[in-house]
């Protein structure tokens, strides 16, 4: 599904290099976690695969079911299905939460030369997503993420998610900020999705939403760079020593 | 101050190339007064401190411009409003294509008609309004076009009028000045909506006087465009009763030059006046200079005001808005509120803005903010990353930088109907 080879990326304004040779492949149908300290490169990485302005990929390859995902412009690899759950989710002042969804499902069918959704089709599909993640009609009235809390935030990314049915799906923290409950209805939301079409990248610190999201593959990232690979077992690792011993063991 | 011989110059060049309407008793009196004010302040000059950010020569020249006459091939805008149609072409009155001017709870009757009687109404608004707002900064055109205006239509509502009149001016002759003047009386407890659109003239000068009795409830939505070679300067003078409310929207999209002034007087203690406007301007289609220049003058208490000017701006277009909120001694527990913003869509457009506040009652609170700024590229990103291209996500951010303008809309068909329109034009430019 996606395959990450040697990937090294710069800031565009800055002599920073922040990814130092990814290399990284998520099968369909399988959930690859990735767990790192602060600042090792994981949203970084999240952004240059989904197409965010300001990074410059000075060499390696990223690809989505052997299409180059790196010359495609930001909304042409969300058409060819691929999805990031932002860690931070974007407030838009003016644009209804409702307008967003229906505009960004049509946009991507367009581009995939499909028909627009109805407005009574689309209508009831976001009523039964947003029932299921406990989002209500006020919720969706409003502007995007505007006046949210940081749990209505993440829920809101995780119904896009659902709206939009990607084939590649990659969460950046999406558990922080959230508390047991609001944990739960974003994990039933991913789990909901799971099918042996779809990949997923889930980026977390902590090993908490990986007790309720049960990964096939562990990486660790730190320094830009995948450092180790594993089972479940090594996020369990990570939570009973934290990443120290990990990073001594590699260093 | 004596007035310098240039500006002499330039305003007996622009009035003798103008003919004075035949008019008898006191509209004969009102335009030589007009007249006379006129020639005592002279036509604005590009050294006239009101006029810094906007050059009124093409306004104040004896000829007009020419302005390509624009092929409009869109649906009518308002066309789904049940509304009453008077049609101006190139600014004279056209029965043949308005609606019978009969109405319940209003009438409506032509400036020339009015201007015959003896005895109307209208003789104590006609360049009444005009004339008390020369003061404290003189506006010549508009005593320019109560001197000169050729037609117009005077309008009294008397009870709650149940649909809109709207005013249609359609542009003929590319070479066409027009100078057309409104008056409007809202009585006590009445009710009305304003509708205008069309690009009226090659060169269009337009005064309104607004006068609203105590309870009176006056709406206002312009539009202007999509003609490109088109100038316009339009005033409104507005005198406002107590517990009266005036809501007044104006949407630009291109036009030469277009300077829109309102000068509104909050007079009866309660009442309430908010001024909004979106202005559109793209310097590929020729140049864009549009300005918004409001003054309000709070001089009765507890009243309120608000002024919400949003403007986008590409391709070297040019944006000015000047503001102005005035409490007089004793407009104690004044509401005053203003915001102006633009949106630069690229670094060659500008925005000149020149927000003011003057205050001389001790308990009232007002406030004031001007911004100008690029498109938020992290709300541009997140919509790319749903799979929105580039263009349509800005126009989704465009229409939202501009809806707080559009909210003071209070008839939800008419918001619609201003916002249908502004995703159209949105639509027909990514189009190309
Ligand atoms: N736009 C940027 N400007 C400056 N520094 C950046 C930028 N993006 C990322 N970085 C730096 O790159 C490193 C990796 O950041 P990030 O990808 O956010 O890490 P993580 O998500 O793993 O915490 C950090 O040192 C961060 O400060
Ligand atoms: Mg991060």
């Amino acid at each position: 599904m996606l395959t990450i080879k040697n990937l090294h990326v710069k800031l565009e304004d800055e002599d920073k290099q922040i990814l130092k040779g990814v290399d990284l492949t998520v099968e369909a149908g399988r959930v690859h976690a990735i767990m790192g300290p602060n600042g090792s490169g994981k949203s970084t990485l999240s952004y240059v695969l989904s197409g965010r302005d300001g990074y410059t990929v000075t060499d390696g390859s990223a690809t989505l079911e052997g299409e180059d995902l790196l010359a495609m412009e930001a909304e042409e690899r969300a058409a060819a299905g691929l999805f990031l759950a932002f860690q931070y989710p974007v407030e838009i002042p003016g644009v209804g939460n409702m307008t967003f969804l229906r505009t960004a499902l049509n946009a991507q069918r367009k581009t995939r030369g499909e028909d627009e959704i109805s407005a009574g089709d689309f209508l009831k599909l976001v009523r039964e997503k947003a029932k299921a993640l406990k989002i209500d009609a006020d919720m969706l009235k409003r502007p995007v993420n505007v006046g949210f809390s940081g749990g209505e935030k993440k829920r809101n990314e995780i119904l896009q998610m659902a709206m939009l049915e990607p084939k590649m799906c990659i969460l950046d923290e999406t558990d922080s900020g959230l508390d047991v409950d609001a944990m739960k209805l974003v994990a039933d939301g991913v789990n909901a999705l799971r099918d042996s079409g779809r990949g997923f990248l889930v980026i977390t610190h902590y090993q908490r939403l990986l007790d309720h999201i049960a990964p096939d593959v562990v990486h660790i990232m730190a320094d830009g760079r995948i450092v180790k690979t594993g089972g479940p077992e090594l996020a369990l690792e990570v939570e009973k020593n934290g990443y120290a011993d990990i990073l001594a063991e590699v260093a | 101050m004596a007035v310098a011989q240039t500006k002499l110059d330039l305003t007996e060049t622009r009035i003798s190339a103008l003919a004075m309407p035949q008019s008898k008793g006191w509209a004969q009196t009102a335009r030589a007064e007009a007249l006379a004010r006129l020639r005592a302040m002279g036509l604005p000059a590009r050294r006239d401190e009101y006029w810094r950010y906007t050059d009124p020569s093409s306004l104040t020249q004896a000829a007009a411009p020419r302005a390509a006459l624009h092929v409009d091939d869109e649906a009518p805008i308002f066309g789904e409003i049940d509304r009453l149609r008077i049609v101006f072409v190139d600014g004279v009155f056209d029965p043949a294509q308005s609606d019978d001017l009969a109405l319940t709870h209003v009438t409506i009757e032509r400036l020339s008609d009015v201007m015959a009687k003896d005895l109307h109404w209208a003789r104590e608004h006609y360049g009444v309004l005009e004339a008390a707002g020369q003061s404290p900064v003189a506006r010549p055109l508009a005593a320019l076009n109560t001197a000169f205006a050729s037609d117009g239509v005077v309008i009294r509502a008397t009870g709650i009028v149940e649909k809109p009149i709207s005013l249609v001016y359609l542009h003929n002759d590319s070479a066409s000045d027009a100078m057309v003047h409104h008056v409007v009386r809202v009585e006590s407890g009445a009710s009305l909506t304003l509708l205008e659109n069309g690009p009226a003239a090659a060169r269009f000068n337009n005064v309104t006087e607004i006068s609203l009795a105590d309870d009176g409830d006056f709406h206002h939505i312009r539009t202007q465009g999509r003609d490109h070679e088109r100038r316009a300067a339009t005033h409104i003078f507005a005198r406002l009763g107590a517990r009266s409310q005036y809501k007044s929207f104006t949407l630009t999209g291109n036009g030469v030059l277009t300077r829109n002034e309102h000068v509104i007087t909050l007079s009866g203690d309660d009442a309430s006046a908010h001024v909004a406007g979106a202005a559109l301007g793209d310097g590929a289609q020729g140049a864009f200079h549009h300005d918004d220049t409001v003054f309000i003058t709070h001089d009765a208490e507890r009243c309120e005001s608000r002024q919400v000017f949003k403007k986008v701006l590409r391709n070297g277009a040019v944006g000015v808005f000047q503001g102005k909120i005035l409490v007089k001694p004793g407009a104690q527990k004044t509401d005053g509120y203003q915001i102006s913003q633009s949106l630069l869509l690229d670094e060659d457009s500008v925005f000149l803005a020149k927000p003011e506040l003057e205050i001389y009652a001790d308990d009232v609170s007002c406030s004031h903010g001007s911004t100008t700024g690029a498109i938020d590229e992290t709300a541009l990103f997140y919509l790319r990353a749903r799979g929105v291209p580039r263009d349509v996500a800005t126009d989704l951010l465009v229409l939202a930088f501009i809806d707080e303008a559009i909210a003071e809309i209070a008839d939800e068909r008419l918001s619609a109907d201003i916002r249908n329109r502004l995703e159209l034009w949105l639509g027909r430019r990514r189009q190309g």
